[in-house]
């Protein structure tokens, strides 16, 4: 089909445009994300502005996409359908936390971060990806 | 402060910004990297080639920022091997457990005001300050 291809452009398109945002902001770099996170040293607030700027884009986006029937090329959204603030949410958050804190990798700077070809950055996310199929594992026995 | 870079950052931001904009716009999906690459582990038929382009462009993006750019777009890993491993591992399993990360909860969950996305992120937020303190000024 059509647009399943067109599809799959979009998406290597979005890819490539996340990917250059995140290097532009230098959020790729785990030692300045742990720069924002350490609130007690010398302090970096470059985040807040990445944060910032992406959602000065996406908070009206989301509202003026979100009235339309649906996207250009597909049916419908797949938006996420929980409501409910539970514990696997709160403790998954948690354990991410954790996680970000001791590395300041989180899930999109590792993957782009593979491009450098670092040692370090390969073995963050051989453990992230590890880590995902545990859980998938322990949900489905 | 000396390292704050307020004005790529706002790039780089407006830019993230535009690629989940897009991403809503064009596939009516979230742009939440832990979903995306969870996904390939365990998708059901037919639902991983859009997930195989996003991750092949993420890499192409930075990839271009990087040979552009050179010494000026470091990657410097501070944690040690093990801090690295135990930290992926948490980074993995706690956003799946979770159901997102900072992209994900901090960004698209945010943008259309989900209460769990504000929650999630609050908390992953609030731990990860509350982590780099304890291993940064107590131990």
């Amino acid at each position: 089909m059509a647009s399943g291809a067109l599809r799959t452009l979009a998406a290597l398109a979005c890819g490539a445009v996340f990917g250059l945002g995140l290097a532009v902001s230098g959020m790729m770099n785990p030692a300045k994300v742990i720069g924002f996170l350490d609130v007690a040293g010398d302090w970096d607030p470059t985040l807040i502005f990445v944060m910032g700027g992406a959602l000065l884009v996406t908070i009206p986006s989301y509202r003026a996409i979100l009235v339309r029937r649906g996207p250009i090329l597909d049916e419908g959204f797949s938006l996420p359908q929980k409501k409910a603030i539970d514990a696997p949410l709160i403790g998954g958050a948690a354990l991410f936390g954790i996680g970000w804190g001791l590395v300041g990798f989180c899930p999109g700077p590792a993957v782009a971060a593979l491009v450098t070809g670092l040692a370090p950055v390969f073995g963050f996310v051989a453990a992230m990806v590890a880590g995902m199929a545990l859980h998938g594992w322990l949900r489905s026995s | 402060m000396e390292d704050f870079t307020p004005v790529s950052g706002l790039i780089g931001g407006l830019l993230i910004g535009l690629a989940v904009t897009l991403m809503l716009l064009l596939n009516g999906r979230i742009a939440g990297i832990s979903g995306i690459v969870g996904g390939l582990l365990n998708t059901k038929g037919g639902d991983s080639g859009w997930r195989v382009a996003f991750v092949a462009g993420l890499l192409l993006g930075a990839l271009a920022y990087v040979v552009a750019a050179g010494a000026r777009a470091p990657v410097e890993v501070l944690a040690s091997p093990p801090a690295i491993l135990v930290g992926g591992l948490l980074v993995g399993f706690g956003t799946s457990l979770g159901s997102g990360c900072t992209s994900g909860h901090g960004l698209c969950g945010l943008a259309r005001f989900s209460r769990r996305s504000i929650a999630a992120t609050a908390v992953f937020f609030g731990v990860a300050m509350l982590t780099v303190f304890l291993t940064r000024h107590v131990f």
